[in-house]
């Protein structure tokens, strides 16, 4: 906030005069209110807020704190706590994304306030490991279930031979298009990359007016998928070593994919519009884009959003591959639970992180009411999962289509114990060259020694 | 002893006596009084105390700890270590901070005159107006500070936005394309106009008051001395207000220099424009809760602190003869 005058200063500190007064008075009388008593450890009091979104129903029962932003999550909650005696959940949705990772990192630096366990997405937990913030759970029986899950899932929460989170959800990557809209100007839909380009200038030269699709220059989880589906590592890393990291940004088949987007954007051919904006869900729907490179998770967010064309046709196809390259599946976002080192009772932690989305039941809820991608097996296979119809896409069953081949083809990625700082690296390299003041190879030849000089700065021994 | 015998005692014993009176006089005088301001002083310093607990627990404290952190050096991986003033070495040779700086200073040389400058045309202009029109619109100028910066922003990204926003529509009716504010070249003219949007009227308000304050008087020996409402306004009023002018700069001045709300809320819809280091407290904070690196986010931030300091102290000394502080 600026601090522009001393009248609303004046207000703020009254305003926080009575909130002390108030925190006081409350924290003199209600010691122990609530059923957070009786229990050791694990209490509401490590969560940092210290009550629950949910109620409590055994209240005897030792309490162990979680932070998580899903959809429809206190059901998944009421569901574990009902079928528990020896556990209950206390829960609380301290903000989604980077609103609950502030928060994390403030308890972190500050030693307290942060929950047992915490909702992470896959490609920060790397972050967090070299903070020693989160257990390893292959002590807590994490192994027994690995068979569980799908392999990439299970690799993206893991670091060498640790297993740091559980998964929850994943974000396999497919192909989405406008069946209309290639009908109507009589182009043939592509599969591979090559074709892709080659529709784009197909579709604008018979006179359609959007885009073929919209590059974002601040989407590089979507690109960083790209990337390795063209065969790039980019980093390696592995907590058992956490001082050495291995940088390898500007690889040959990134500057492919890199100069491939480049080349399209200086024809015209896709938008360049930043991704999740208003502007950018509407864009989507309204038939600027042709199609979308997209995740499990993002038809969900496109039904329900004002303008859409009426004449959509969507249709949901596997993502393009480059041609004469072996198959490779992509993919984009997804979280897991992870136990933080602050869990007075790590065990009870592991418990819940395992069982909470670890049952069939929890995931019915998981993906009618939260429209979750499951990482979990047993319902990522179940019939009812695979049959289910999509009626964004006009009852097509997207899942035994697209996105569980995905899933199960993914094979996993390494992320850098630093990803927002290379994502911010690499959004802002990505403007300049929209802007046209750098090249494609630039980009990633740039991006690569900023972040070598960082991560060296940072203590770490780069092997480039 | 009463005074009136005095008078007829020698002037030498009279001088002495009335010194030795007004000495035991006055130590009385100054020791009830101290008394008195002792007791006073403790029940000032209860009534003061809710707001001092406040102030050394949540801005006192904090301040002595940041400033202590930013004496230390961590990287991601290894040790602690001390390193005195290493760290503000690395920040003012830091190209990232630096160029933050150069930023918000550029916001300081536009932002900063614009405001004051329109704040004191409109103050002058409703001085002289005074119908109702010029209440209501005195109202509506004012009205955008009531609105909070995090919520003024965020509506003004919805205002420049291509697809819902009122330019495309405007623009469309003559053909043309509307300029794309929330693109890497447009953002800097498009934070200028929220931040001057919102505290114009309160700049406004704080010269206009000045101007209220003036004795009239002044006014009808001008008029009768034949000179117009521009000619009283450029000659009298404007160095009247000079002082409370100076004071808005200082506002305004350490109010850009520390650039935060806006762009921030305007990121969430721009951000291959704005970078999460666009502005130096947003370098702070991006360096403190996204990169953990919470030793250098506090030198950024006492660096930060220092360059406010010295500027509104330059300001203030530039402007010592009319400022009003003496």
């Amino acid at each position: 906030m600026k601090s522009h005058t001393y009248g609303r200063k004046a207000l703020a500190c009254a305003g926080a005069t009575l909130l002390a007064v108030t925190t006081l008075l409350s924290a003199c009388s209600s010691p122990s209110g609530t059923g957070t008593t009786g229990t050791t450890g694990a209490t509401g009091a490590a969560g940092g807020d210290g009550s629950c979104t949910n109620k409590i129903t055994k209240a005897s029962a030792p309490q162990v704190t979680v932070w998580a932003w899903y959809p429809a999550f206190e059901e998944v909650v009421d569901l574990f706590n009902s079928t528990h005696d020896d556990v209950q959940i206390c829960w609380s949705n301290v903000g989604a994304g980077g609103n609950e990772y502030n928060r994390f990192t403030t308890a972190i630096q500050a030693k307290s306030g942060a929950p047992d366990v915490i909702q992470l997405e896959n490609e920060v937990l790397g972050g967090y490991l070299i903070q020693d913030a989160l257990v390893d759970l292959t002590k807590y029986g994490a192994n027994d279930v690995k068979a569980n899950y799908t392999e990439g899932a299970w690799k993206d929460s893991s670091s060498g031979d640790g297993v740091y989170a559980i998964p929850v959800d994943g974000g396999p990557v497919g192909f989405m298009y406008r069946q209309d809209i290639f009908d109507k100007y009589k182009v043939a839909v592509p599969k591979t990359w090559e074709d892709f380009a080659q529709a784009a200038q197909q579709l604008k030269d018979a006179g359609f007016q959007g885009y073929m699709t919209d590059y974002a220059p601040n989407a590089i989880a979507e690109w960083q998928g790209l990337y390795n589906q063209a065969g790039a590592s980019t980093f390696s890393f592995d907590i058992a070593n956490p001082e050495k990291l291995g940088v390898d940004i500007n690889s040959a088949p990134a500057k492919k994919v890199q100069a491939y987007w480049n080349d399209l954007i200086s024809k015209k051919l896709v938008a360049t519009d930043d991704a999740f904006t208003t502007d950018w869900y509407t864009k989507i729907v309204d038939g600027t884009y042709a199609t979308v490179v997209a995740a499990a998770w993002q038809p969900g967010y496109l039904s329900g959003i004002a303008g859409a064309d009426p004449a959509a046709k969507w249709v949901s196809a596997p993502i393009l591959q480059w041609n004469g390259a072996k198959p490779a599946q992509v993919n984009w976002g997804g979280s897991t639970f992870a136990v933080t080192t602050q869990a007075k009772q790590p065990d009870l932690a592991a418990k819940v992180a395992l069982d909470v989305f670890g049952n069939l039941d929890a995931w019915k809820i998981g993906v009618e009411k939260a429209a979750l991608f499951p990482t979990y097996l047993p319902e990522l296979t179940s019939d009812s999962f695979k049959n289910l119809a999509s009626p964004f896409f006009n009852g097509q069953q997207i899942n035994k289509d697209v996105y569980l081949p995905a899933a199960q083809g993914y094979s996993g990625t390494v992320y850098s114990p630093f990803t927002t700082y290379y994502y911010d690296q690499m959004t802002q390299a990505n403007a300049k060259m929209i802007q046209g003041d750098i090249t494609s190879d630039q980009v990633l030849d740039q991006v690569q020694d900023a972040i070598v000089s960082y991560a060296t700065q940072q203590g770490f021994t780069v092997n480039k | 002893m009463s005074l009136s015998t005095l008078a007829t005692r020698p002037l030498e014993e009279r001088r002495s006596t009335a010194r030795r009176l007004t000495a035991q006089q006055s130590t009385a005088r100054r020791s009830t009084t101290r008394r008195s301001a002792a007791r006073r002083q403790w029940w000032g310093w209860l009534f003061v105390s809710p707001f001092l607990v406040v102030f050394v627990l949540f801005l006192v404290a904090p301040l002595i700890y940041a400033g202590w952190m930013s004496l230390w050096r961590k990287g991601l991986v290894g040790k602690v270590k001390f390193t005195g003033l290493g760290n503000y070495v690395t920040a003012f040779t830091d190209p990232v901070f630096l160029h933050g700086l150069t930023r918000v200073g550029l916001y300081v040389l536009v932002m900063v005159p614009i405001q004051i400058g329109l704040g004191a045309v409109i103050a002058l202009i409703l001085d002289v107006a005074m119908t109702r029109l010029a209440r209501v619109s005195r109202l509506l100028i004012f009205l955008p500070y009531a609105v909070p910066a995090m919520v003024g922003a965020l509506m003004w990204g919805f205002l420049y936005s291509p697809l819902f926003g009122p330019l495309g529509q405007l623009f469309g009716i003559f053909g043309a394309s509307a300029p794309t504010i929330l693109s890497p070249d447009g953002v800097f003219g498009g934070l200028v106009n929220v931040v001057t949007w919102q505290w114009v009227g309160y700049y406004m308000i704080i010269i206009y008051s000045a101007l209220r304050a003036v004795d009239p008087s002044l006014y009808e020996a001008a008029t009768l001395d034949g000179a117009s409402n521009v000619q009283i306004s450029w000659h009298i009023k404007l160095p009247l207000i000079v002082p409370s002018m100076i004071m808005c700069t200082v506002f305004s001045l350490i109010g850009t220099l520390q650039f935060y709300t806006e762009p921030m809320v305007l990121r969430s819809s721009a951000q291959s424009a704005i970078p999460s280091d666009y502005t130096p407290n947003m370098y702070a904070a991006s360096l403190g809760f996204n990169q953990s690196r919470f030793n250098y986010a506090s030198t950024i931030s006492f660096s930060l602190g220092v360059i406010v300091f010295i500027g509104s102290y330059i300001f203030l000394f530039l402007t010592r003869k009319r400022n009003g502080l003496r």
